[in-house]
């Protein structure tokens, strides 16, 4: 039930959210169309961060309390988590290119830490299927998504702290958001903030449904 | 410490123990109770469930649900106190290759906080028979020379309880005879509670007071040895582990 | 303290260890010695380049040297079973993971102590300074923080010598940057108010992370 209303409101959402990036909301001045990207670039970023706080908050349940359902989750969204991270590390150099003239740039904190972050949800991936036996797997991917965690905020002051030292060639000035840009902006977060929680319940019963098929072929084998 | 409570200290009481791995249920559901100075041989077939068991009770690992009282302390509460009383022989050594046989006795000796370690080294080094052996390398000791040093490091802090699982893998006739010898009498007085995993039906019959038989991770049969004989235990055993589910 | 002195025991166990058979420090050293010197081929002689990726190298070279050394923390005790040894001894999970930290970290700062005047000779720069090695000490706490707790966790893994790097090198990203940073500014004689921040974060990390490793590494161990 909340599945399907979830998915209506996700749908409505990013159709008016097309529309406003699209047709409503105005050519940025200075950067032109390509500015545009950024209410997707945003959303992703933003879902790469929430998706890793579900697998935090997931891990901790689930050494705490040792119920699969809590691993289900944090694996479940750990997957999205990845997929987010991948399309920001893409949307941000498209973003780039024709802002600053370079693709990739060491000095913005937001994309070295986005890539860093990616190799925490890889490690988190690899430690699981790497592990000799699935619940090993599932213990240490839950140390993995705690230390991870733990450890954004200290990245993100480290490289904040390293632009300070190198500043970029091209200083971008994010000089406040029109009335417009600010609500398309919203919609778009709000967008794919419900399409993150509609694939994440449908992935979480997705392995739900994996796990019944395996016992009951156990059972009848 | 009264009388009594020195005579209980050997005692474990198992209730509802269960541990799941994942999806794969290891423990569904044991009851034990070993009393004072008894001997329990535990058999069953590979995957039962055993080595799991013995590994809770070691303190190794934690049940999913259900509880280990051991002379009436349990690990959540006193799992430092409980260890102090439990000795464990396993078919691995849990010595340390590079160094020698004193070195690895000191070492347990520190971590059981034994009193007087030199002296209490060179008892169990005796009981084991390596006292001239003590200052070489476990490295370069035979298979049955290290199960000594390992037998001789699990009795260091006196235990009231003996937890071993398989000790007599890959020992010769000699190595078994002197473990049997070693194990049994406690040299305080007590005789110790022994919980042995076995493979050998005689080996069991032949030690135990008290036989149990565990398949898929529940307890198929349990019963006194004096009310069998080889053939009837052999029997029981196809039959308890083919009928259970 | 009962929890202080098993711990105690536990680094005195792993130095005497070592000492009989010298493997990690000397397959350490030995590639940490390599490592510098190819770095010195890689980048040439020019004194004005070797000032700029002095630093980077010093700390790719740590970097690398650790994992090495991390690696080999539960190697002995995955043998005949030590580790479930230690866990049917009345100690603490904590005590165990403590006894680790400190005896990597002694045999790390070893490595260091011989590395460090051989970098400052070959690069030829004032890298012995008390800023260095302060900046050393404190990075080389954070590594062995999050690498022992990940060593334990690798050793129960398919191909363990691939695991760690993957599991270490994201999370001491922040340190890295914060010595290399720290590093180059002592080196070219900057006061430590320069590079007073850099100290902080990497003290950060390490009590952070000394807390958060020792919380949960009962779990990594216990099945």
């Amino acid at each position: 039930m909340a599945r399907k209303i979830l998915l209506w409101v996700s749908l409505a959402l990013m159709v008016i959210s097309l529309y406003l990036v699209f047709v409503y909301v105005p050519t940025e001045k200075e950067m032109g169309i390509v500015q545009r990207i950024f209410y997707i670039m945003v959303p992703t970023g933003w879902l790469a961060m929430l998706s890793f706080t579900v697998v935090f908050l997931g891990s901790i349940l689930y050494l705490v309390r040792r119920d699969n359902k809590w691993d289900i989750l944090a694996h479940s969204s750990a997957e999205l988590g990845i997929v987010f991270t991948t399309l920001a590390l893409i949307v941000g150099p498209i973003w780039a290119k024709p802002i600053w003239g370079v693709w990739w740039d060491w000095g913005t904190p937001r994309l070295t830490s986005t890539l860093v972050l990616w190799f925490i949800y890889l490690a988190y991936f690899m430690v699981r299927s790497l592990a000799t036996e699935e619940s090993r797997g599932a213990r240490f991917a839950a140390v993995v998504g705690i230390v991870g965690f733990v450890d954004i905020p200290i990245i993100a002051l480290a490289t904040t702290l390293w632009q300070g030292m190198h500043p970029p060639a091209l200083i971008f000035q994010e000089s406040g958001l029109a009335p417009s840009m600010l609500l398309t902006l919203i919609v778009s977060i709000a967008a794919f903030t419900a399409l993150y929680f509609l694939l994440l319940l449908q992935r979480v019963s997705m392995k739900n449904a994996e796990i019944e098929i395996q016992s009951l072929q156990e059972l009848g084998g | 410490m009264g009388q009594n409570a020195a005579a209980q200290t050997g005692v474990v009481k198992v209730e509802g123990l269960t541990k799941t791995f994942g999806n794969q249920r290891a423990l569904r559901g044991i009851d034990l109770e070993v009393g004072q100075g008894e001997f329990v041989v535990i058999f069953g077939p590979n995957g039962a469930g055993k080595s799991t068991l013995l590994r809770i009770l070691a303190g190794i690992m934690n049940p999913s649900s259900g509880s280990v009282h051991i002379s009436g302390l349990s690990f959540q509460d006193n799992a430092e106190e409980v260890r102090r009383r439990i000795g464990v022989v396993s078919h691995q050594t849990f010595l340390y290759g590079n160094l020698t046989a004193y070195e690895n006795l000191a070492f347990y000796s520190r971590m059981y906080d034994v009193p007087r370690l030199e002296e209490r080294i060179a008892e169990v080094a005796t009981i084991v028979g390596m006292t001239s052996r003590l200052h070489d390398r476990v490295s370069t000791f035979s298979r049955g020379m290290q199960q000594r040093i390992s037998i001789a490091r699990s009795l260091l802090h006196k235990p009231a309880i003996m937890l071993l699982d398989e000790p007599e893998t890959g020992l010769d006739q000699q190595a078994i005879a002197m473990l049997w010898e070693a194990l049994r009498p406690a040299d305080d007085g007590e005789k110790r509670s022994v919980i042995l995993i076995s493979h050998s039906l005689e080996r069991g019959l032949e030690l135990g007071e008290r036989l149990l038989i565990l398949d898929k991770g529940k307890i198929v049969y349990q019963g006194l040895k004096t009310a069998l004989d080889l053939a009837g235990l052999k029997e029981l055993y196809q039959q308890s582990t083919r009928v259970s589910l | 303290m009962s929890f202080w002195r098993k711990v105690i025991a536990i680094t005195e166990k792993d130095a005497l260890s070592e000492l009989r058979t010298r493997e990690i420090i000397f397959s350490v050293l030995v590639f940490t010695l390599l490592v510098i010197v190819i770095f010195n081929f890689a980048f040439g002689t020019s004194q004005q380049v070797i000032v700029l990726v002095a630093p980077g190298s010093l700390w790719v070279t740590f970097a690398f040297a650790g994992i090495l050394s991390l690696n080999r923390a539960f190697i002995p005790e995955k043998e005949q079973g030590c580790l479930e040894g230690l866990m049917a001894c009345p100690i603490s999970r904590e005590a165990i993971y403590v006894g680790k930290i400190l005896s990597s970290l002694l045999f790390m700062l070893i490595i260091e102590a011989i590395a460090l005047p051989i970098f400052a000779v070959l690069f030829n720069l004032p890298m012995l300074s008390l800023p260095v090695i302060v900046i050393t000490v404190l990075t080389t706490i954070g590594f062995v923080a999050v690498g022992t707790l990940f060593s334990a966790m690798a050793v129960n893994t398919k191909a363990r010598e691939m695991v760690l790097p993957i599991l270490f090198l994201p999370i001491v990203v922040p340190i890295i940057i914060a010595a290399v940073e720290a590093s180059g500014l002592a080196i070219a004689g900057a006061p430590w108010s320069k590079f007073a921040s850099w100290l902080q974060l990497i003290l950060a990390f390490d009590v952070i992370f000394l807390v958060v490793s020792f919380l949960i590494f009962a779990f990594v161990i216990e099945e």
